[in-house]
């Protein structure tokens, strides 16, 4: 990156550009982070009420609690929509700000590893519990 | 070069000589108007939730798990550490949820006259602020 540039390939700025140009998915990545954030906004006041509910609760008032279809279900919800809008939100930001190929990639992918992890291990719990 | 994106930062100047093009000057020239603070507070928050999440699951996993479990998660985050980063996670949190919704707005294309959304910003702040010690007050009052 330092000295005189000088240009030593044969294809065109365009056509290198036509190359890395856009996959066409960028759309669908900016919707869902849309449409999950919409999805957390009523879901996040419910889990802020439910927490502030739930203080210093015994392990049965948990229990009964998520048994209930109703805040099961809002659960899962809250689970699926928050690591979704995770992943796509971090990827965002590793996308920015790591600008070695191979280093963002693997972080990208550890992160959206992790975020699938974290939903799986929190929805079985979550079934465990209220099943 | 190999790099589109170095083709794209190269150009000739009036000589018709290869030259690189000036980049524009980074965060540390500008004074930090409200905007730029709350759009990076709101990239800050959002991974710091993203940790955050790792109490989530650690509740839930102890709360499936037996009675000693889900004492020992109640226990910690009970205790002075643990009530630091609840309060640090309930702050993000409502931050998060306020600025979120600012987002949205102008996704609508609502919003963008610099009177608005300065006040906009200051609202987000005020509105954060406020509710992050009414969730507090009433929560440790339940408590």
């Amino acid at each position: 990156m330092s000295g005189t540039p000088h240009i030593d390939m044969l294809r065109s700025p365009l056509g290198r550009a036509r190359g890395l140009g856009s996959a066409r998915a960028g759309s669908h990545h900016w919707w869902m982070q849309r449409l999950t954030a919409i999805a957390l906004v009523p879901l996040t006041l419910w889990f802020i009420f439910s927490v502030i509910h739930l203080a210093g609760a015994t392990h049965q008032a948990v229990i009964e609690w998520l048994s209930s279809p109703l805040t099961m279900g809002l659960m899962l919800a809250l689970i699926v929509a928050t690591f979704h809008h995770l992943q796509l939100g971090v990827q965002v930001v590793i996308e920015d700000y790591v600008h070695d190929e191979r280093a963002k990639l693997t972080a990208v992918l550890v992160v959206k590893a992790l975020c699938i992890l974290l939903a799986l291990v929190c929805i079985v719990s979550v079934l465990k519990i209220g099943l | 070069m190999r790099d589109v994106r170095d083709a794209l930062m190269t150009a000739r100047n009036s000589e018709g000589k290869l030259v690189r093009r000036p980049l524009s000057p980074h965060l540390q020239v500008y004074r930090w108007p409200i905007s730029m603070a709350l759009s990076i507070l709101h990239r800050v928050t959002g991974c710091a939730l993203g940790v955050g999440t790792l109490l989530l699951t650690w509740w839930l996993v102890s709360a499936a798990g037996p009675d000693e479990a889900f004492d020992r998660a109640q226990w910690f985050l009970g205790s002075a550490v643990g009530l630091l980063l609840l309060f640090g996670w309930s702050l993000a949190l409502i931050f998060h949820f306020f600025s979120g919704i600012r987002h949205l707005v102008w996704d609508s294309g609502i919003g963008f006259e610099a009177p608005t959304y300065n006040t906009s910003g200051w609202g987000v702040v005020i509105a954060t602020v406020v509710c992050t010690v009414l969730v507090w007050v009433v929560g440790l009052v339940v408590w």
